[in-house]
């Protein structure tokens, strides 16, 4: 049965590439639903084989370039990812479904799940480098989509460029590791000299690291994942950054050797926690529902990454159950993450369908029309913001309970740096709080704040089953994440070499010989018997029912009749929520100018009040880089002006340096 | 026998908390009146109020979602299973082992999000600016919350409240610079999770300088009195994880196997835990009185105060422990 996995999954892949071209002729919604029955059957498999606990298979299929066959495999590792990968495809493509005209680029969706299908079960560098570059590709396409719209296009060149970045970082990795052979066996047996890892564990934070969206490189990502159609958004958020994630813990942690010295995890640590309390703080600048999504991937893929970088300098010093739980923290986030992010994005779809707008300012007032879309958006927002007892939280508290114990790896150095590290990361999760608070409470809560908002309805049963689906799964993490840690249990045979843990309990998580635990059930259990409780005393002792009327608001009067929902201006807003954050640490992380424009007395004119914030990555790095590309193509712009003279002379020069090199080299 | 003692710890703790809240409230409320030279309420005024409120009819305005009438019961329960976690006149309760302090900083964030959705829901300008208000208190409260959690599972090995307090009961980790330091941070970080000066002002009338109070200002009958009973138990929570990680003397032990005598120590544990709420009451009440409100803006600033000494309080456990036992200091 086990056996059977591996080709089940190859066949899943083969059908969604083969959906690219087919849907020409069956058309897009057709592929959709396809690639939604093929994802799902790849979905139930791959759970199949978890639960099973079914050993590593290998498979060496007979295509791919010149005299190489291709080697894919499944072990622990891919599957915990393959998992999260099918699932997300399975609900992206149920959601698109929704609509009986899908966007034109539609038929590119299967194409981006099979892309990063084969780069999960790749397991030599030609066969990764494919899946990697296909993923790279279909997505890019799908970003571009909407390519007439304002923003899309340089959102979408730039996507492009850094997934070229990426690409070449990793392709330069790969061959870094393969002087014995491209295949991955050849590599784990060939060992990695020192400075070879080194300059691996550079190239994939460079590349497979950018993809994910890691800090300084996340900046393309808000823009891109807001651009996509929302079931790409989903699938870019919830699988494609994770697949990214595999690929670094399978170049860094596997494949680069598993002596590792402690500080490789510092630059992982650092990034992390960076990425995620500037992710969490933009998050509470934007004004788009699904950039403001798209700056919590940038927080959790942080998370995770500090999750990883922990288990890493753990690993390095030897502490191996500190390294199982910073490892755990870090699936278990994982798993959440694509959970609640393609709920969070297929609802902001639902949402900007029926709505008709992303933008904060246009909308609110949704609960009573749309109970289904919101209540699945709160739950979600509620592990968001990392609130006991959801999926968000358990990875949260394993996280930090690292934290405390990273303060075993080392020198008072170290120890401060742990202090600070989980200093950061409760700042990052109370702004992730807030930011979730924040979208739920001016997007979804409050009065409608344009027509379009008013008359919104609940979707269709595709989209709505795609919601539903993953609300389910949320909340069974949320309640169970034993039981997801004990599915990840072979993945970090995988990471981190050791034996797995077979003290684990399914019902609660625990840190620490133990001596702490966190069991969601019994906080589940006490809140809804207090909710019982508290509801059955009202009922007997308070007056019942309730008066209607106008709100109070300290006293004002009845909305005017042609403004039913009062004016949008008078209820606080996406900008108006985020103006004391913004006026704290605006000016400190965020670059913050704000100008106020006064008419002089006597002019009639409106006073305004202008702000501008800019992403520190974007001021430091990306700004930069452009001033040299420039100052460097204008050096070469030079060559244009050249004298036919000057020109014949340096080519005269260049071929005598040229001869003079060759000599040199045949006197050595 | 044990497990059955536990659960009766757990049932007598719930019922005293919940019979002490609004008492406390009135304690509070009592002493300040006092201390400025008036007569003040009835010390039973919290509890009268909550009846009251119970006995009319709430206002629920036409345009509020679900999301409004359901918070203050959410709001409620969160602190309702919070105390569950929190210790007073015994240790060793049935829920010791799942007292966690990062899931008690959890269900505190849960109950502070209920009434920040509640407030945005009403789609007012005082709703919005009460809700921004708070999440900002938050976002520098959380870390200097958990900066405390941090510093003390460095110093007992855990984040498990009931093991934090029965390793500090027992005296092993004598008198430390670290702990005062955490005592001052943790005590502001309870004045802004609970809105009291100089934070902010519970007895405001004046809309604009309020910031919890602006949250539920629609709100009445018996979602107020919800609302009000979750106050009242905030405080305590707050007072008595104070008392009992700063001043742990007097507690029970876990019950296993004392005999009579336990009913003496639960009651003795319980008389020391009402002291200690009155002098923190009293305490609470005279720093408020001489202390006047500070803007909102400068409400970050004693919040990073907080955050900075739990930071400090960390570092001088490493510098401390780096020299005295060699803790983890061989710099490896």
């Amino acid at each position: 049965m086990s056996g059977l996995t591996l080709p089940v999954l190859v066949t899943v892949m083969a059908g969604l590439l083969a959906l690219v071209p087919v849907s020409a002729a069956i058309g897009p919604r057709l592929a959709l639903i396809g690639t939604a029955i093929l994802a799902a059957l790849g979905t139930a498999t791959i759970l199949v084989h978890l639960l099973a606990g079914a050993p590593p298979t290998t498979l060496t299929l007979p295509v791919g370039l010149a005299g190489q066959s291709t080697i894919l495999a499944l072990d622990g590792l891919s599957a915990l990812f393959t998992l999260i990968v099918l699932a997300v495809a399975a609900m992206a493509a149920l959601a698109a479904c929704d609509d009986a005209h899908p966007w034109p680029t539609a038929p590119a969706l299967p194409g981006f799940a099979a892309g990063m299908l084969l780069c999960l079960l790749a397991s030599d560098a030609f066969a990764l480098v494919a899946g990697f570059e296909l993923m790279s590709v279909a997505s890019f396409v799908l970003v571009a989509t909407h390519h007439t719209e304002e923003g899309v296009q340089s959102a979408a060149r730039l996507y492009a460029g850094m997934a070229a970045l990426s690409g070449l970082c990793l392709i330069a990795a790969l061959a870094l590791l393969a002087p014995n052979g491209a295949s991955f066996a050849a590599m784990r047996t060939g060992g990695v000299e020192p400075w070879r890892a080194t300059l691996v564990l550079a190239l994939a934070l460079l590349g497979p690291g950018a993809k994910a969206g890691l800090v300084p490189l996340h900046v393309w990502l808000p823009p891109a994942h807001a651009a996509a159609p929302a079931p790409v958004s989903a699938l870019m958020s919830a699988a494609m950054t994770k697949v990214a994630l595999y690929v670094l813990i399978r170049l860094v942690f596997d494949l680069a050797g598993s002596g590792n010295p402690l500080w490789w995890g510092l630059p992982l640590i650092a990034l992390g926690i960076a990425g995620a309390v500037l992710g969490a703080l933009r998050a509470n600048m934007e004004m788009d529902i699904k950039t403001i999504l798209a700056c919590s991937t940038v927080e959790n893929i942080g998370l995770i990454t500090l999750g990883l970088g922990l288990a890493l300098a753990a690993r390095g010093a030897d502490l191996a159950p500190l390294a199982r739980l910073a490892a755990g923290a870090a699936l278990l986030h994982s798993l959440a993450h694509a959970g609640f992010k393609s709920l969070l994005f297929l609802g902001a779809g639902a949402v900007l369908h029926q709505a008709g707008s992303r933008a904060l300012a246009k909308l609110g007032g949704l609960a009573k029309a749309m109970p289904i879309t919101v209540a699945c958006l709160l739950l979600a927002a509620a592990s968001l913001a990392g609130l006991p007892p959801s999926a968000g939280f358990a990875g949260e508290w394993l996280l930090f309970q690292s934290v405390i114990g990273a303060v075993r790896l080392g020198g008072i150095g170290l120890q401060v740096m742990a202090c600070v590290v989980a200093a950061m990361l409760a700042l990052a999760t109370a702004l992730a709080a807030s930011a979730a608070l924040r979208l739920a409470g001016v997007a979804l809560l409050g009065r409608p704040r344009s027509a379009a908002a008013a008359a919104a309805t609940d979707p269709g049963p595709a989209l709505r089953w795609a919601m539903l689906l993953p609300a389910l799964a949320v909340t069974l993490i949320g309640l169970a994440p034993g039981l997801v840690l004990a599915l990840a249990q072979p993945a970090l045979a995988v990471m981190l070499r050791t034996a797995p843990d077979d003290t684990l309990s399914i019902l609660a998580l625990q840190a620490g010989d133990h001596a702490q635990l966190y069991a969601p059930l019994l906080i589940a259990a006490l809140l809804a018997a207090f909710l019982v409780l508290i509801t059955q005393l009202l009922r007997r002792h308070a007056v019942q029912g309730a008066r209607g009327g106008p709100l109070w608001d300290c006293g004002y009067g009845d909305p005017p009749a042609w403004q039913p929902f009062g004016d949008p201006a008078a209820q606080y807003g996406g900008a108006s929520f985020a103006q004391p954050l913004r006026r704290v640490l605006g000016p400190l992380l965020l670059d913050l100018r704000e100008t106020i424009h006064t008419p002089p007395p006597g002019d009639i004119s409106v006073a305004r009040l202008h702000t501008a914030i800019s992403d520190p990555a974007q001021r430091l790095v990306f700004t930069p880089l452009g001033q040299w590309r420039e100052a460097i193509s204008r050096l070469a712009d030079r060559l244009h002006f050249l004298t036919v003279r000057q020109i014949l002379t340096m080519m005269g020069a260049l071929l005598a340096l040229l001869l003079a090199y060759i000599a040199a080299m045949e006197q050595l | 026998m044990s497990a059955l003692l536990a659960l009766a710890a757990l049932l007598l703790h719930l019922a005293l908390m919940l019979a002490s809240a609004p008492l406390l409230l009135g304690v509070v409320r009592s002493a300040k009146a006092r201390m400025v030279g008036r007569q003040g309420p009835p010390l039973l005024q919290p509890w009268r109020d909550l009846l009251r409120l119970l006995h009319k009819q709430p206002v629920v305005a036409d345009s509020v979602s679900l999301v409004f009438r359901a918070a203050p019961a959410l709001c409620c329960a969160a602190m309702l299973a919070a105390i569950t976690l929190v210790p007073s006149f015994t240790l060793g309760m049935a829920t010791a082992q799942a007292s966690d302090l990062l899931v008690l900083a959890g269900l505190l964030a849960l109950g502070r999000a209920a009434l920040v959705l509640a407030g945005m829901d009403t789609g007012t300008a005082f709703g919005g600016i009460g809700a921004s208000r708070e999440m900002l208190f938050a976002v520098f409260a959380e870390p200097a919350l958990l900066l405390v959690v941090f510093t003390l599972a460095l110093m007992t090995g855990t984040t498990n409240l009931d093991a934090v307090i029965t390793t500090i009961a027992s005296g092993q980790l004598g008198l430390r610079i670290s702990m005062a330091l955490a005592l001052v941070s943790l005590a502001i970080v309870a004045l802004a999770e609970c809105g009291r000066v100089p934070v902010d002002n519970p007895a405001t009338h004046l809309e604009l300088t309020m910031v919890h109070e602006a949250m539920v200002l629609e709100y009445s009958g018996r979602h107020l009195a919800l609302i009000e009973a979750a106050a009242c138990l905030r405080l305590l929570i707050w007072f008595s994880l104070l008392a009992g990680i700063f001043a742990p003397f007097g507690i029970a032990p876990k019950a296993d196997g004392q005999g009579p005598i336990l009913l003496l120590l639960w009651a003795a544990g319980a008389a020391i835990w009402a002291v200690k709420m009155l002098v923190l009451a009293l305490g609470l009440a005279a720093f408020e009185t001489s202390r006047a409100k500070l803007r909102v803006f400068r409400v970050p600033e004693l919040l990073g105060m907080a955050l900075l000494l739990g930071l400090l309080a960390a570092i001088l456990l490493f510098v401390s422990q780096g020299f005295a036992h060699g803790f983890g200091g061989d710099g490896a």
